[in-house]
């Protein structure tokens, strides 16, 4: 399940465009794949990120995955009520379960991503490997 | 890869199947809390038919056992089980197992799945000198572990050995849905339950699977896989062999002084230098730790302790029971007391930990 209006990188995080900035989270494909999350570790508001660097952490029961800058920029926020909550990635991974947001500081970098139809093909391609 | 003879239920159970020593298993089905708290409150059921069977049979089986393993196996008698530590001649384990007697000169060892052939050559090559026959017959077993307060009340729907009177670590011979059975109070999750031991093809195996699962759903118990296994036995402390326990670890810095009997009639190997070590002290000790900062500290993570690097965590995971990060670690005894800091290297960060009492959980009797 993907959604409308967002893009998608290779390693199943979403961004939605807001203005100048994005707003980053995991796919229900991730949340799915990483089962129940326990902790987030959130990256700190003015880190400067190229596109692929780590950016957070997420800690399910079964074992921690990173969260990659999908384009270079500074982070701006953090979902802090991932702190108390976070099993808001698995309930609501578009949503309430957001990661981070920051500023693009390269926006070609967006043409790279995919738009839902291409990462809908993408998760149908692992589903069949 | 290899398949349990259970394999096919765990796709009509929509287990998530991950590749565990060779082994195609479910590593979850509904979900690693929730099946960890299934076990805590109602109960779980888990193929653990990647275990290994090695039979002893013969006039030495007792003098042969005995000079493998740590604890006193003369203290057996047919139906009793007792935990053990066959051992390197440096007092560290070749693997962690369980001892079965079933009748005089007949034991059943439960072995590692990763460990299966290398102890059963360990076993071998160190029993040549006596009249037993050991015989490795995992590949004809089977095994289901049924784990959680429901278990005696679901596992008796399917036998006709009377269950209640069994106590904790005793087994008994009779019939599961059918089929000859050893079914034993053990379990590898600190709750009370049965492993049931059976030899059949793979469609019953599955069935008998599924036939539990579907039983087991008035008792609210599901299936439950390696996730919830791994922090299962990880909640009561029970040490796992690859991590907490391997061949550079000894006995005593292990912790498993109880399963050590250095005074037992028999000599057995790793006795001399388990004795010296007793006499000279241990330099490391596993201990039980909770995170006091926000994280969760992994196997293979390092260790500082007052700010040098010793080690690193052996297991950890978030506790879903406890709902806390927890470990298990080896300290240096000197820094191992209740409430000690030190500090665990978690990515680019420091996070301290505290030594906690183990095990971190125990199920109220």
């Amino acid at each position: 399940m993907a959604q409308e209006n967002l893009l998608y990188s290779k390693d199943h995080e979403w961004v939605r465009r807001e203005g100048e900035s994005v707003v980053v989270g995991v796919t229900d494909y991730a949340q799915h794949e990483l089962g129940d999350v326990v902790y987030v570790d959130l990256p700190a508001v003015g880190k400067e990120l190229k596109k692929g660097d780590p950016a957070a952490n997420i800690e399910s029961v079964k074992a921690v995955s990173d969260v990659f800058a999908p384009v270079s920029g500074t982070i701006t926020a953090a979902n802090a009520k991932l702190g108390e909550a976070p099993e808001l990635v698995n309930q609501d991974p578009f949503g309430a379960g957001w990661i981070f947001k920051m500023i693009v500081t390269q926006a070609s970098e967006l043409g790279e991503l995919m738009d839902q139809k291409k990462y809908e093909e993408y998760l149908k391609g692992i589903a069949g490997e | 890869m290899k398949k349990t003879k259970i394999n096919e239920a765990h796709y009509v159970l929509k287990g998530k199947m991950v590749e565990f020593c060779g082994w195609d298993l479910p590593v979850q089905y509904s979900g690693v809390n929730t099946e960890h708290m299934a076990v805590r409150t109602t109960g779980g059921l888990f193929d653990v038919s990647h275990m290994g069977e090695i039979w002893f049979h013969g006039r030495d089986a007792l003098r042969a056992i005995q000079h493998l393993i740590s604890n006193d196996a003369s203290k057996l008698q047919p139906g009793k089980i007792q935990y053990a530590g066959l051992l390197t001649e440096n007092g560290c384990f070749v693997d962690d197992l369980l001892v079965h007697m079933i009748k005089e000169n007949e034991y059943l060892l439960v072995v590692n799945a990763a460990n299966i052939e290398k102890d059963f050559q360990w076993m071998k090559k160190h029993t040549a000198q006596f009249d037993v026959h050991v015989d490795n017959r995992s590949e004809e077993y089977s095994q289901i572990a049924v784990q959680g307060p429901v278990a005696e009340k679901l596992v008796q729907e399917f036998t006709d050995i009377d269950l209640t009177p069994m106590g904790y670590y005793h087994f008994a011979v009779g019939r599961v849905q059918g089929l000859d059975a050893i079914v034993s109070r053990t379990g590898y999750t600190g709750e009370d339950g049965f492993e049931i031991y059976f030899k059949s093809d793979a469609a019953t195996a599955s069935k008998l699977f599924l036939d539990l699962a579907e039983k087991g759903e008035k008792y609210d118990a599901l299936p439950a896989g390696l996730g919830a296994r791994d922090t299962l036995r990880l909640e009561a402390k029970m040490a796992l062999y690859g991590n907490d326990i391997d061949d550079s670890h000894t006995v005593l810095e292990a912790d498993l002084g109880w399963i050590l009997r250095l005074n037992k009639e028999q000599p057995f190997i790793g006795q001399e230098a388990l004795g010296r070590q007793k006499e000279q002290g241990i330099r490391r000790k596993l201990v039980g730790f909770e995170l006091v900062d926000r994280g969760i500290a992994r196997h293979g993570y390092p260790l500082y302790v007052q700010g040098k690097e010793f080690g690193a965590v052996t297991s950890g995971t978030f506790a879903p029971f406890l709902k806390k990060p927890i470990g298990l670690a080896y300290l240096p005894p000197e820094n191992s007391a209740l409430g000690s800091e030190f500090q665990i290297g978690i990515r680019e960060k420091m996070v301290v930990a505290k030594v906690v009492e183990t095990p971190f959980y125990k199920r109220s009797k």
